[in-house]
Parts: C-alpha cells; structure tokens; sequence
C-alpha cells in the first residue's frame, strides 16, 4: 500500500524519483521528430513515464503536425491552444479587495517548460492511442507578426480549436477554413484570454479573497500551519 | 482498430457525396431552418443551422457561444481550491468527474499523492457519476427518437444514485468534493450497503432499457447505419469516449493511462463496437455503465482502510511547472493543462473537455442526412452544453 | 334516436341532435384523455399523474381547459390572419362529421345513410386541409415541414385504410354502418353463429392494417413526425396558443375515439354482444356503453403503442404504407373476394 504522503514521508520518495528513469518510448518519439524537423526543433523535455514536450519554429508548425501525424502515429488530435506568457498588469493579490485600479508594469516575463522567447506561444497536444503516448507541441509567436499556418487540413479537429483560438488570444490562422468566431459576437473588442483583458467583475466589485480554508478532517482547527 | 466495416463506411459516404452533388444540380432553393438556441432537442442552447432541400441536409453549422462562461479566464483569479467550485459546471451532470483531472494535475505539480482511500473513494464517486450522468443519455436517446417512456426511468433510477453521491458529498449535482491530496470528508456510516442495492437497482434500468429500446425494431431503424463514423476521421476530430470507442477504436484512459485513480486494480473490460453509427454509441454506453456497476461493486468490496487526506499546507501554493492530466470522463477525455507559477492561483489553465471536441465533426457528420437524423445523431453523440462552451 | 324524434318540431330536433353530439364527442374524447393520456402513461412511466384536482386527479381535465382558456391568443406577425383562425376549425369540422355514421343502437344514430363508411372514410381526410391550413400560414419553418409531413403521411395513409374496410364491405355486403353492425350479429363463422361473426376473426389482417393505419392517421407515435417534438418543436401546431391549441387537442383525441369507435364498429361487432336478441329494444340503452367499452378497448391498444414506440423517419414510414400494408391489404380483398364466392 502506498504511503500516507505527508511532507516527512514525501521526502525519500522523491529522492527515488530523483534518478534518471529510462523512457524509452518518449525517447524514440523526441529522436523521430528531431530526425524529421532538424534545427526546427528547439527544445524538448521528457518527464519520464509521465509526460513529453517539444518546442518548435514557427516556420515548422505545419511540418511538425504532418510528421506527427504521418511519422509517429500521432493519430489523436487532443486539443490547440495559446499561453500569454505576459504576467497580469492587474496583480492578483487575493488578500486585496480589488484588483490594483491601475494597471501596474509587468514583471520581467519568465516561461515554463521548454523555455520561450516571446510573449505568445502556441500550445497544442496530440497523442497515440494505439501506444498511449502524449505529446504537447510548443511555437513562438512574436507580438509583430501574430500569424501561423493552420493545422486543419492535417487535423480537421483543429478547425474549432484555432477559431476559439483566435477570438481568444488574437492569433491569426492562415489557410483556416472558416476563419470566424466561435464563442464571442462578430462584433466583440479585445482578446479576452490575454492577460492585459481586464476581468470586469474583478473591477467593480469587492473580491473576497481567500475564504475557503477549511479544516481538515480529523483535525481540529490550527493556525500553525497557515504560510500566507 | 477493424477493417471489418471499412467498405461501408466509405460506399456510405460516397452515396452522401452523391446525393449532395444532385441537389446541387437540380438547384432547388434551399430553406435555412436554425435548430436552436432554443428547441427541445438541443440540451441546453446550441444552435444548428441547417441548409434544407426538402428535408436533406446540404450544410450544417452549429453556433455556439451563448452559453460560454470564460472559465479558462476566471480561473486565472481563484486559488486552486475555488477552481474545483467553477469546473464542477462543465458537465453538470456528471460533476464529480470534473474536479478529478484538475485535482490530479494539481497533485502531479505539488507531487503529493492521495492516501489510498481516498483514490478508491474517488474512483467510486468518478464511476458514480458516469452513471449517474450515462443513465440519464439512455433514456433520453429515446426522447429523441420520440419515445418518451425510457427518459422516466432514467430520471427514477438516477435520482438513487444521486442519493448516494449526496450522501458522500452533500451536493446532489455540484458535490465540490475533492480536494488537493485527498478527499473532503469520509464515507457515512451505512453507505456501502445502501450503495450496493442502488446498483442492482442500475442494473435491473440496464435490463429493462435493453429490452425497451435497444430491442425495439424501430430504434434499430432509426439508428443502425446512421452517422458512421469511421475511425481515422474520429481519431483526426478528437472523438474521445464511447463516441471513439463504438468506431472500434480500443482506447480507454482509464485502462491505458490513469493516474490516480485505481481502475487498474479492479477486474473490468473496455467495451467497443466494430460498426461507428449511432447504434454503436448507444450500446457502447449502455455496456459502460454495466461496467461501472461491477466496477464500483468491486470498489466497495476493497476500499482499504485510512485517512482520506495528506497532508497538505493550509493554504494551497503550486509550485512552478506546466501538467496535464486528463481522465475517461463520461463525455469522453477530459483534461486540464495547468501553468503555475508558484502562486496561490494558477497562471493559465486550458481546459479540454469532451464535447467541444465530439461536436466538432458534426458539420461532417450531418451532410446528407435527414432532418430526423440530424437529432438521432446530435443525440447518440452525447453533448452536454456546459461542456462545450464551458 | 330516429324514433325518439319522430313527433319533434325540426328546431328541437336540431337542438337535440346538437347537444347529443356534442357529448358524443367530447365525452369519449374526454375519457381517453384523462383515462390514457394522464393515467395510464403515468402508471407505465411510474408516476402518478395529476392527483390533485378531484379524487385521482379526475378533475384535472376540466383545470386544464380552463388553463388553456386563459392563455394569450397570440398570433404570429407574419402570420395568413384567416387561415390561421380558421384552420383549427377545418380540422374539428372533420371530427364532427365522422361522429355523424357511427350508429350506438339498433334506433340511435344521427345519420343513416346507405354509403356510410364510404362518407366517414370521405370525410376524415377533411383534417389534412385544415392541417395543411395551419401549418401555411403559420409562416414558419417548422410548421410548414410538420405540415408537409402531415399531408404526405395522410395520403400515404388513406389507402391502406380504405383498402381494408374494403375486406369488411365484401364480408358484409354493404357500405350502410348499421347493416355491417347487423351482419356482425346475425352472422356466422364457418356454421357457426353462436357469437355472430365479429370481423376481427375473419378479417384479421385487415383490422391490423386497419390499426396502422388509424395509428397515422392519428399522427400519434411511432407515426407522429408531424409534430415530431424533438424534430419540429411541435410541427403545425408550433404556433398555436391557446383556445385555438385546445382546440387541435380536442380534435386529435376526439379524433383517436371516433376512429377506436369506427374499428369497434366495424371490426369488434359495434353495440351489439353476443347473448342478447338483435332485436333486443335493450341495446337502445346499453348499445352506446357497450359501444364505449370496445371504443375503450381499441384506444387502448393505440395508445399503449404511443407511449411505447420511438417513432419512425419520414422514409421508412412511406415504404411502411407503400411497401408492405397496400400489397398486404390488397391480397386481402383478393382472399376475401376469393371465399367470398366460393362459400
């Protein structure tokens, strides 16, 4: 039986975790599409047994759905998306009863897995359901130029997914085949998954904060443990 | 995958192209009817709007938007346990199973693992509301189809189930149960009986459905050999569930992935269907929740003893990092991918959920297809809307 | 009926012929509704039904006119203002002169005429126009399509009903009513006479087919496409409120008894039952129960189908009348004619 987890337990376990594990599968994977896509491939990482991710050109987005597609069995389109890397102009401050009135100036920008250089970048994911393995699939997209090929004649599945993308972050899908709104009105202003799209709501009314620390069970109610 | 229907599909599609082209041929003028945003077929407010000649179906192209809540972007402002409050009303009727993945993909960022309780228990609630939520598609796909006796039994037998998640977890529909680490609170004292006959009572709804519907010569009619869906075009749309699992594609999370969860210590089988109509995913469904029955029975017999928590801080910071965990939902994969940045909120959570994919195929789907067909369809491809515009 | 109004002034007469009408009508349709409609679907869908208004709800029907009474009489902008008002009556108008042939006594009928069921099978596609009405002006989409379903499965229809009557007026020789009542009495089946003969033995396919096609004639499930809810919102009657929604409902299940009556009447023996004289002057009284029972009987069975049944696509339900039911009742006005001369 697996462990209770508590933080004094949870530290050996790591530590095993912490030695390189084999993942030959995820391996191979990376090894065909750097085989395919050259230096198109900027940078990938292997979370071993768990997950794989890949960075790409922008030039080679449309390339690198074909291969997965073609050369890596990737036959599952899971789902197309963006990140807006910009941290928010509004501060979250959750002890704040409002958001900070005025926008304030954005932090130095810092990337997730797979690093970044640019303030949007493409997220996309497909996968193999006949050997259960998953890929997430990264691209650059700079502020000037807020255009890339789109995957759906690849996957028609991405059809919708870039629509809602569009509306969404702004991005422009050349070659779409029916390059209108999903979600929002024809007529909507602004990107409202950008982060410098202010939430309404948080504007105009009081924000409670945090409210829902509850007790744990069995426990009774301590504060020792509160790290704000 | 199978060949076995293959030549099919494909004569079927060729004679859907055909019929397209002699409508354009003929150019008789057309009639655009809007099924929706309001409309009894429709659950919720999704609009179809169909190009008619007579009663064929030339284009259609679902409109949807109306129900769309931005959660992707409210997310952004609340800390990890309040999202679990907003992801519950994705799929309403199946509500638990929301908060599973992204409690799961939380857990993978903070690297802390359930106790084992706690995952039997969550398994047995996550295959609650599949049922709970699958039920309610057997009898409504009668609904549909202009049989309106199967939805009562639906909406009987349910609510037992219901009763049971309601005993666990306080809320019948938004149970807002599971937590980071573990579960809120324990099982009630009794619960594993009661639970035990309202499974019967789920099975005996299996039996009677199959003898009321699937049975039925009419039914068989209405939906054999309609809206085939082969497997590379589903694959290629992202049709994940029963809808992928009835074009014979072998794939089910709960078997070939799954973290977390325990179904792979419990002895079940992952049903498919060589054909891909709308036949297909109704049975494919109707076998589901059978398994579901036998693999909560199973639950129950084996929940290990212990605490239902880790430990975890009072108050929840991710630290930084990007997960994605998806799970075998009972609209189909359902998954979350999470950027943190090591605050008390999350930096960007994207949010896959089912049915926006599985409607996805329908403007393919529907070409030349009747007016009837169009409903039997959207039917047996099992949306909820809140889970398409989230 | 006749001989009650023998010595009447014509305005009497008319008064009364009126009134019994009335009745005749609304009060099997009445019956069908709360006794099927919200009892016994209730009871196979396990739920109760209305059980508020009077004891088991028996007054519910009498609430839900007057709920209907008070609704807003709307009336769509765009709509043929005439047309539109005047559809629901061309549809009840076809009801009411069904009524007319039906006899419930060897004395009781409103009209005998020598080419009955020829004039009630005439009459009942009266319905179709005001369907056909209803739908055109409400100048909606979905009425249109229900309209045009309507029509096509009505016609569609039509045939294989009339065809298997025509069994029955080979068997009885006549096309007055009351004269099939009486040959179901007097007759007898291979020598032997002692229940009469009911036409359901003898003409079993054609009372099926009969069945059938009442069932689409009704537009009720697995033939209801018409009003197709989960297709057409509710098909020609989408735009309907109302008094003038009551009135389409008063006709679709005044319709469903008179049609149960005419297949009791030609099929099961009509007012008579075995045991008692033709002759009988009893049957003046307890005709129109027995009548009502065996109506009962037939509307039982339609509507166990309704609640049962998923219904069909517009297709199938046209290769169901053209297909199968008009060569079936073909081939049995041949076997019919065929005995017909041999015995």
């Amino acid at each position: 039986m697996i462990q209770l987890s508590s933080p004094e337990d949870t530290q050996p376990e790591e530590e095993e975790t912490e030695i390189p594990q084999s993942d030959e599968a995820r391996e191979e994977l990376v090894a065909e599409i750097e085989k395919e896509l050259g230096n198109a491939l900027i940078a990938t990482e292997i979370t071993p047994e768990v997950d794989v991710w890949a960075r790409v050109t922008k030039e080679a987005w449309l390339d690198t759905a074909r291969i997965l597609l073609h050369r890596c069995n990737m036959k599952y389109f899971n789902f197309l998306s963006a990140i807006d890397w910009m941290p928010s102009p509004y501060g979250r401050d959750l002890d704040a009863q409002v958001d900070q009135p005025e926008p304030i100036t954005p932090e130095e920008m810092s990337w997730g897995i797979t690093g970044g250089e640019t303030r949007f970048q493409m997220l996309a994911r497909v996968h193999d359901p006949e050997n259960h393995l998953g890929i997430s699939i990264k691209a650059d997209l700079e502020e000037s130029d807020l255009s890339i090929e789109s995957w759906s004649p690849i996957y028609p599945g991405a059809d919708w997914h870039e629509r809602e993308t569009s509306e969404m972050f702004g991005i422009v899908f050349l070659n779409h085949p029916n390059p209108v709104n999903l979600y929002l009105p024809g007529d909507f202003e602004g990107y409202p998954l950008r982060k410098d799209f202010a939430l309404l709501s948080r504007r105009i009314k009081p924000w409670p904060g945090i409210v829902d620390v509850e007790d744990m069970p069995g426990e009774e109610s301590e504060d020792e443990e509160v790290e704000a | 995958m199978t060949d076995v229907t293959d030549t099919k599909q494909m004569a079927y599609i060729a004679a859907q192209a055909a019929d397209a082209r002699v409508n354009l041929e003929i150019e008789t003028e057309g009639m655009t009817l809007n099924i929706g945003p309001q409309h009894p077929a429709t659950h919720g407010t999704l609009r179809i709007v169909v190009k008619l000649d007579g009663e064929q179906v030339i284009s259609a192209e679902p409109l949807m938007g109306y129900m769309h809540r931005g959660y992707e972007k409210l997310s952004e402002v609340r800390t990890y346990p309040q999202v679990t409050t907003l992801v519950n009303r994705i799929d309403w009727l199946g509500s638990f199973a929301n908060e599973v993945p992204f409690i799961l993909a939380a857990e993978q960022l903070m690297e802390v693992e359930a106790p084992p309780r706690a995952q039997w228990i969550r398994t047995a609630l996550f295959e609650m509301s599949r049922i709970a939520n699958v039920v309610l598609f057997l009898g409504d796909m009668g609904v549909q189809l202009g049989a309106v006796t199967p939805v009562f039994f639906a909406f009987r037998d349910r609510e037992f189930i219901l009763n049971q998640i309601e005993a666990v977890t306080g809320g019948r529909f938004h149970p807002n149960f599971d937590r980071i680490g573990g579960l809120r609170d324990d099982l009630p004292k009794g619960w594993i009986e009661e639970t035990q006959g309202v499974l019967k009572r789920i099975r005996d709804f299996c039996d009677e459905i199959e003898t009321l519907v699937v049975g039925n010569e009419i039914f068989q009619s209405r939906t054999r050999n309609i809206g085939v869906i082969p497997p590379d075009v589903g694959l290629s749309y992202g049709l994940s569930g029963a809808n992928i699992r009835s074009s014979g594609v072998d794939w089910d999370i709960r078997r070939d992935g799954g973290v977390g969860l325990v179904h792979h210590e419990l002895d079940w089988k992952v049903w498919t269907h060589p054909d891909g109509d709308s036949f297909a995913r109704f049975w494919v469904r109707l076998q589901e929740v059978r398994e579901s029955c036998t693999m909560i029975e199973q639950i129950l017999d084996g929940i290990p003893a212990g605490p239902v928590m880790a430990k975890v801080p009072r108050i929840i910071k991710v630290p930084a990092g990007e997960a994605y965990v998806e799970t075998e939902n009972p609209l189909g994969v359902m998954g979350y991918y999470i950027v943190s940045k090591g605050d008390l909120t999350p930096f960007r959570v994207k949010i896959r959920s089912a049915s926006f994919n599985n409607v996805s195929i329908t403007p393919w789907l529907l070409k030349g297809v009747y007016v009837p067909d169009v409903i039997s369809i959207l039917a047996s491809l099992y949306f909820i809307l809140g889970d398409i515009d989230r | 009926m006749s001989v009650v109004l023998a010595d009447l002034a014509y305005w009497q007469e008319t008064t009364i012929r009126l009134v019994v009408g009335l009745l005749a009508v609304l009060l099997p349709a009445g019956t069908l509704v709360y006794l099927f409609l919200f009892k016994m679907m209730s009871f196979m869908q396990s739920r109760l039904g209305p059980m508020e208004a009077g004891p088991y709800g028996s007054l519910q029907l009498l609430a839900e006119v007057g709920k209907f009474l008070q609704k807003e009489d709307i009336l769509p902008k765009a709509a043929d203002r005439l047309v539109f008002k005047l559809a629901p009556f061309v549809v009840l108008i076809s009801t009411f002169l069904l009524i007319l042939v039906i006899p419930a006594g060897p004395d009781l009928w409103f009209i005998d005429v020598d080419t009955g069921i020829f004039l009630a099978l005439a009459v009942s596609s009266i319905s179709v126009i005001g369907i056909l009405m209803a739908g055109w002006a409400s100048s909606s989409k979905y009425s249109l399509l229900g309209a045009l379903r309507a029509t096509g499965q009505l016609i569609a229809y039509e045939l294989p009903m009339v065809l298997a009557v025509v069994g029955v007026i080979i068997q009885a020789g006549t096309l007055n009513v009351q004269d099939i009542v009486l040959a179901q009495a007097t007759g007898e089946i291979f020598g032997f006479g002692g229940i009469g003969n009911p036409f359901v033995i003898t003409q079993f396919l054609g009372f099926l087919i009969f069945l059938i096609a009442v069932q689409a004639e009704l537009t009720q499930p697995p033939f209801d496409m018409p009003v197709a809810e989960s297709e057409l919102v509710t098909g020609y009657l989408t735009e309907y409120s109302g008094l003038r929604f009551l009135m389409f409902f008063i006709g679709e299940f005044a319709t469903a008894a008179i049609f149960s009556a005419l297949a009791a009447t030609l099929f099961l023996g009509g007012w008579y039952v075995p045991g008692l004289d033709v002759t009988d002057n009893l049957f003046n009284v307890i005709g129109p129960i027995i009548l009502l029972g065996k109506t009962l009987l037939i509307a039982f069975f339609i509507f166990w189908f309704r609640f049962t049944y998923p219904r069909f696509r517009e297709d199938q339900l046209q290769q169901l009348a053209w297909k199968v039911l008009i060569p079936l009742s073909l081939i049995n006005i041949v076997i019919t004619g065929v005995l017909k001369v041999v015995f």
